[in-house]
């Protein structure tokens, strides 16, 4: 049963990563992102983390791809232009990522004290996960509220039509 | 029953294909989709081994990426946006003032 959600879920998460990246037109590239989003939703849930899949549905699915298709179709961006690009990127990019996956996959291929995850693993409780959150670790979520804080008023500062910008045009 | 190695391939697998969306795609917004990319494959990994020794650190890690990636969503598209009103293209091609 694991072994046929992990494969169906990973094929679909494998398929909506490229599928963002053939898709001509942005909007296409974020419904495919949406895609891979809510397989991982699953993959983590097949893992036992129960609460971190409502959070990816509701955090990543949810708010942040709503905001990316907010910006695409605010912004009317159309279909990509073909450009030939940066020749650089292409002829040291690709090696870099084909060594790096390769130095990956043979490091995991070759780890031997890893376990394998069942369905009978049990999950971990959102009790367990805020008991450690907010005991041990309260001043760092603390501080990410601080980061929230800032982050709002950085994006209404930036976004908002200001004095300064119409001297850039 | 599956080896939990499956699921560090996939996460490596992801990680890859959005470094390789950074490289060939010309729209800003995609760009910053497969940033995003790379962010959900390295959570896998961090899910993963949360599974692996039984510690709720590692997806309390998840927890924290997930609210700095929503915090830099959040500030890039507004970047994305105060660009878009300065040079009226989305395309990093025309956008490229401080290329050498």
């Amino acid at each position: 049963m694991h072994l046929i959600l992990f494969i169906m879920f990973a094929g679909l998460c494998l398929a909506g990563a490229l599928n963002l990246l053939l898709q001509k037109h942005p909007i296409n590239s974020a419904l495919s992102l949406v895609v891979v989003m809510t397989s991982l939703a699953v993959l983590y849930l097949l893992l036992g983390a129960e609460f971190l899949a409502a959070a990816q549905i509701i955090v990543y699915a949810g708010a942040i791809m709503v905001l990316f298709t907010f910006v695409i179709m605010l912004l009317n961006a159309g279909r990509e232009e073909r450009t030939r690009g940066s020749v650089s990127a292409v002829a040291l990019g690709f090696p870099a990522v084909a060594a790096i996956l390769a130095v990956i996959a043979t490091v995991i291929l070759k780890a031997q004290d890893l376990g394998s995850a069942s369905l009978s693993d049990g999950i971990t409780s959102t009790e367990e996960l805020s008991r450690v959150l907010f005991h041990e670790l309260l001043l760092p979520f603390e501080v990410t509220s601080v980061l929230i804080l800032i982050a709002i008023l950085g994006a209404v500062a930036l976004a908002r039509r200001g004095n300064g910008e119409e001297a850039g045009k | 029953m599956i080896p939990l190695s499956w699921y560090l391939l996939l996460s490596a697998a992801l990680f890859a294909l959005g470094i390789v969306g950074f490289l060939i795609r010309r729209n800003l917004i995609t760009i910053f989709m497969s940033i995003e990319l790379m962010l959900n494959g390295v959570n896998l990994s961090f899910v993963t081994f949360a599974h692996q020794w039984h510690l709720v650190k590692g997806q309390i890690f998840v927890f924290f990426v997930m609210v700095v990636a929503a915090a830099e969503a959040a500030v890039g598209l507004a970047i994305i946006i105060s660009i878009f009103r300065a040079r009226a293209t989305l395309a990093v091609d025309r956008i490229d003032l401080m290329k050498l």
